[in-house]
C-alpha cells in the first residue's frame, strides 16, 4: 500500500484536513461544509432578528423599544453587509461568486440568494435613509459654518447622503415617517424570507437525513429572531454600561447627559426580553417536534441519527444548545426581579445557544456517513498553516464575527444611532 | 411629412408597421417543443446506462486505477470517481464494509474495517463497484446555483470546470457520495462515464480495464444493446431508489446490505 500522507500531503483534498472518518464511509465523503457555513446562517439570522426588533417599534408602535430600534436597524445593516462574506470564504472559486447573479439556476435554493439579498439590502438601506434624512440635511447645513478639511469632507458626504432631498418641512418629514413604516412592514416578511430560505437550503437536501425536514425554514426563522433580539439587547447593555462607566471615570462628569449616566434602562430590557422569550418558546417547540417526530416515525435513518444525537453529539446538543443555550437563559429571564446584569448573561447564553444550534445542524448533519454505517468527526483548525485553514478555521470565523461590530462602529460615526439627544426624533 | 412634425397618428402608424415588419421573419421559424427539439438532435437517440454484475467482480481494483489515470484524478489522493466496496457478512448477522483507497490496490488485506475475520465466521462476502449513477432526476443538477453542472441530451451529468464556483452544494445533494472537489482544479468533480470516450464510440476506461466483464456500458434506447437486453430481461437492482433520483446504473446481484 502506498502511504497516503507521503504523496497526498502536497495535494490538499478539500475537507481531509479537518475530517476524521470512523467505520465505513464513502471514499469521497468529507466534511465539506464547515465553520463558515455555520457563520452564514448565524449572521443572516442576526440580521433578520435585529430587523424584526426594529420593526416592532416602527410598525407595531412599541415605544419602549424606540432607542433600541434605531440602533437595531443600523446594526442589522452592518450585519447584512457581512452576512454573505462567509460564503466567499467558503467557495473554492470565490472570484466566480458573481455568476450567481449572471446565470442564476433557479431550481437551486442558493440561486435566489443574490436577488433576495439585494432586495432586502435595498429595503434596509432605504429605511435607514428615511430615518436619518433629516439628520443628513441638518448636518449639511450645520457643517457649512465649520472649517477644516475633515468637516468639509464630512459635509460632502452628508450632502451626497441627502440625495438632493433637502425638504425638511413638517409635511415632508411626515411622509418620511410613513415611508419608514411601510419599509419596516415590508421588511419583516422579506427578512423572514431571507432567513427562512437559508433554512430551505438545508431542509431541501434530500440526501441528508438530518437536514431534510419541512420545519427547517421555520426553525431557522424563529431561532434567527431569538438571536437577533439577544444580540441587540446585549450590545445595548454593553454600550450603555460602558457610557455609565465612562461617567464614573470622567474628569468632566458635568458634560455627560442624563441618558449616559443612567446606563441600560431596565424597562427596555424587560420589554425586549419578553419578545425574546416568546420567540425562544416557538423555536424550542419546533425543534422538539422535529426530534420527537424523527424518533417516533423511526425511518431508516433514525438508527444513525439516534447515535449522533444521543451519543456522539449529546454534549453539543443537549448540554450546550438546549441546556446552556435555552433552558438556563429561559430561567434567568423568567425569574422575578430581572436585573441588567442577569439579562446580559441570558443574552450571551442565548447567542451561544443559537450558534450551537447552527453548528449542530451544519456540522451535525455531516457527522454521519451517507452509508449510515460510519461517522465523520470535525476538527476545527485553530492555528492556520495555509490559506484554507485560516479561511475555514477559528480565525476566519472570528474575523466574520468581529467584522459587523467594526462596520457598526464606522456607521455609528456617520449615522449616530447611539446618541439620544433631547428632542431628537 | 412636409413640416417634419411627427404627429401622434404618424407615430402609431409607423410603430405598427415597424412591428409587423419585425415580426415577419420570426414566423419563418418553426417553434419546436422541447421534445421535438430533443428528437431533432441525434444524441437524443442515445441514453447511456451502465450495468454492474457484482457476481463477476473480484475486487482487483483495475477499474479504479484505470479511471484515475484516464481522467487525471491524482492517484495518491483518496478521492475517486469510481470505487469498489467489499462487503463481509458474518454468521452473527454483522456486516463489515470497507474500501481502502477506493479499492484501487485490490483487497489484499485479510482485515476488514481493521478487524481480523475468521473465514469460518463469514456467511457471505462480495464486492460492489460504485460510480456516478447518471440519475434521470439528478439532485446535483437541481441544486447547482449557477448551472455549472448539467445533464446532457444522452443522460450524462457533467460539470463545467470553467463555471463551477465550488460551493459544494452538489456534493451535499448527491446521496451516493459520487462527487468531490478535484484537488487541482478546485471545482466539483464526478464520473462522466468517460464522456470523451463514449461519444467517440469507445467504452469507458473502467469497462475496458475490467478483466471479468463485471462492468458494461450501453445505450438504453437501443433494444438490441447487450446492456439494454439484460436490464429488460433480468432481475436488476438500483441503489437508494427511495430518493427518487432514478439511477441509470443497474446492478445484478445486489444485496440489501449494500449501502
Amino acid at each position: 500500500m502506498i502511504p497516503e500522507a507521503a504523496h497526498g500531503a502536497e495535494l490538499a483534498i478539500h475537507g481531509a484536513e479537518w475530517t476524521i472518518k470512523e467505520l465505513f464511509t464513502y471514499p469521497n465523503e468529507y466534511i465539506y461544509w464547515t465553520i463558515q457555513i455555520v457563520m452564514y446562517p448565524y449572521l443572516t439570522g442576526l440580521v433578520a432578528g435585529a430587523f424584526v426588533l426594529s420593526s416592532l417599534y416602527h410598525v407595531f408602535g412599541q415605544h419602549e423599544l424606540k432607542n433600541i430600534a434605531k440602533f437595531a436597524l443600523v446594526f442589522s445593516f452592518a450585519l447584512l453587509i457581512v452576512a454573505p462574506m462567509p460564503l466567499l470564504f467558503h467557495l473554492q472559486q470565490p472570484q466566480r461568486n458573481f455568476e450567481v447573479m449572471l446565470t442564476p439556476h433557479f431550481t437551486s435554493a442558493i440561486a435566489a440568494f443574490g436577488m433576495v439579498y439585494s432586495f432586502y439590502m435595498a429595503i434596509v438601506a432605504s429605511e435607514i435613509w428615511f430615518v436619518y434624512r433629516k439628520f443628513f440635511v441638518e448636518q449639511t447645513i450645520a457643517l457649512k459654518t465649520k472649517e477644516g478639511i475633515g468637516n468639509t469632507l464630512l459635509r460632502y458626504l452628508y450632502n451626497i447622503l441627502t440625495l438632493g432631498a433637502y425638504d425638511v418641512s413638517e409635511e415632508a418629514l411626515h411622509k418620511d415617517e410613513r415611508a419608514v413604516k411601510l419599509l419596516a412592514g415590508l421588511g419583516i416578511p422579506v427578512a423572514c424570507f431571507l432567513h427562512g430560505y437559508a433554512g430551505f437550503i438545508f431542509g431541501s437536501v434530500k440526501a441528508n437525513a438530518l437536514w431534510m425536514t419541512p420545519l427547517m425554514p421555520v426553525i431557522f426563522i424563529m431561532s434567527a429572531i431569538v438571536s437577533g433580539i439577544a444580540l441587540c439587547m446585549l450590545t445595548d447593555i454593553v454600550i450603555m454600561e460602558w457610557k455609565k462607566f465612562r461617567v464614573k471615570t470622567s474628569k468632566k462628569p458635568w458634560e455627560m447627559t442624563a441618558e449616559e449616566i443612567g446606563g441600560a434602562e431596565i424597562h427596555i430590557i424587560k420589554k425586549t426580553s419578553t419578545y425574546l422569550l416568546g420567540f425562544l418558546i416557538a423555536a424550542i417547540t419546533l425543534e422538539l417536534i422535529d426530534l420527537i417526530f424523527r424518533g417516533y416515525t423511526a425511518m431508516k435513518s433514525w438508527d444513525i441519527l439516534r447515535t449522533v444525537i444521543y451519543e456522539k453529539d449529546f454534549n453539543k446538543i443537549f448540554i450546550m444548545q438546549y441546556g446552556m443555550g435555552n433552558v438556563v437563559p429561559f430561567i434567568l429571564l423568567l425569574l422575578p426581579g430581572l436585573t441588567v446584569r442577569r439579562a446580559a448573561v441570558a443574552a450571551v447564553l442565548v447567542l451561544f445557544g443559537v450558534f450551537m444550534m447552527r453548528w449542530n445542524v451544519v456540522i451535525g448533519g455531516q457527522a454521519f456517513s451517507l452509508t449510515f454505517a460510519g461517522f465523520m468527526h470535525y476538527h476545527l483548525p485553530i492555528i492556520p498553516h495555509n490559506a484554507e485553514t485560516f479561511k475555514e478555521g477559528l480565525f476566519g470565523a472570528l474575523f466574520m464575527g468581529v467584522l459587523p461590530f467594526v462596520l457598526f462602529w464606522i456607521f455609528n460615526k456617520i449615522v449616530p444611532c447611539l446618541k439620544f439627544k433631547q428632542g431628537e426624533e | 411629412m412636409t413640416n417634419m412634425k411627427l404627429t401622434r397618428r404618424d407615430f402609431i402608424m409607423t410603430a405598427v408597421k415597424g412591428a409587423a415588419v419585425a415580426a415577419l421573419p420570426l414566423s419563418a421559424f418553426k417553434i419546436l417543443s422541447p421534445s421535438e427539439a430533443k428528437a431533432a438532435i441525434k444524441e437524443a437517440n442515445v441514453r447511456w446506462g451502465f450495468l454492474v454484475d457484482t457476481h463477476k467482480c473480484v475486487g482487483c481494483g483495475f477499474c479504479v486505477k484505470a479511471c484515475k489515470n484516464e481522467n487525471e484524478v491524482p492517484y495518491d489522493v483518496p478521492v475517486t470517481r469510481t470505487w469498489v466496496e467489499r462487503y463481509v457478512v458474518l454468521k452473527d448477522g454483522k456486516t463489515l464494509i470497507d474500501t481502502p483507497h477506493g479499492g484501487r490496490e485490490g483487497f489484499t488485506e485479510q482485515k476488514v474495517q481493521e478487524k481480523d475475520v475468521d473465514p469460518k465466521n463469514i456467511a457471505k462476502a462480495f464486492f460492489v463497484p460504485k460510480l456516478c449513477n447518471q440519475c434521470e432526476n439528478p439532485p446535483c443538477v437541481q441544486v447547482c446555483p449557477v448551472g455549472a453542472t448539467y445533464q446532457t441530451g444522452n443522460g450524462v451529468v457533467l460539470v463545467d470546470r470553467t463555471w463551477c464556483i465550488g460551493c459544494g452544494y452538489c456534493i451535499m445533494a448527491c446521496p451516493y457520495g459520487a462527487r468531490f472537489f478535484h484537488p487541482i482544479h478546485k471545482v466539483a468533480e464526478k464520473c462522466t462515464f468517460c464522456y470523451h470516450r463514449i461519444t467517440k464510440g469507445m467504452k469507458t476506461a473502467c469497462v475496458d480495464a475490467c478483466p471479468f466483464g463485471a462492468r458494461k456500458i450501453g445505450n438504453l434506447k437501443d433494444p438490441n444493446d447487450p446492456v439494454t437486453k439484460i436490464v429488460m430481461t433480468e432481475r436488476i437492482g438500483i441503489l437508494k431508489d427511495a430518493f427518487g433520483t432514478k439511477p441509470q446504473v443497474f446492478y445484478l446481484g445486489l444485496d440489501d446490505n449494500v449501502r
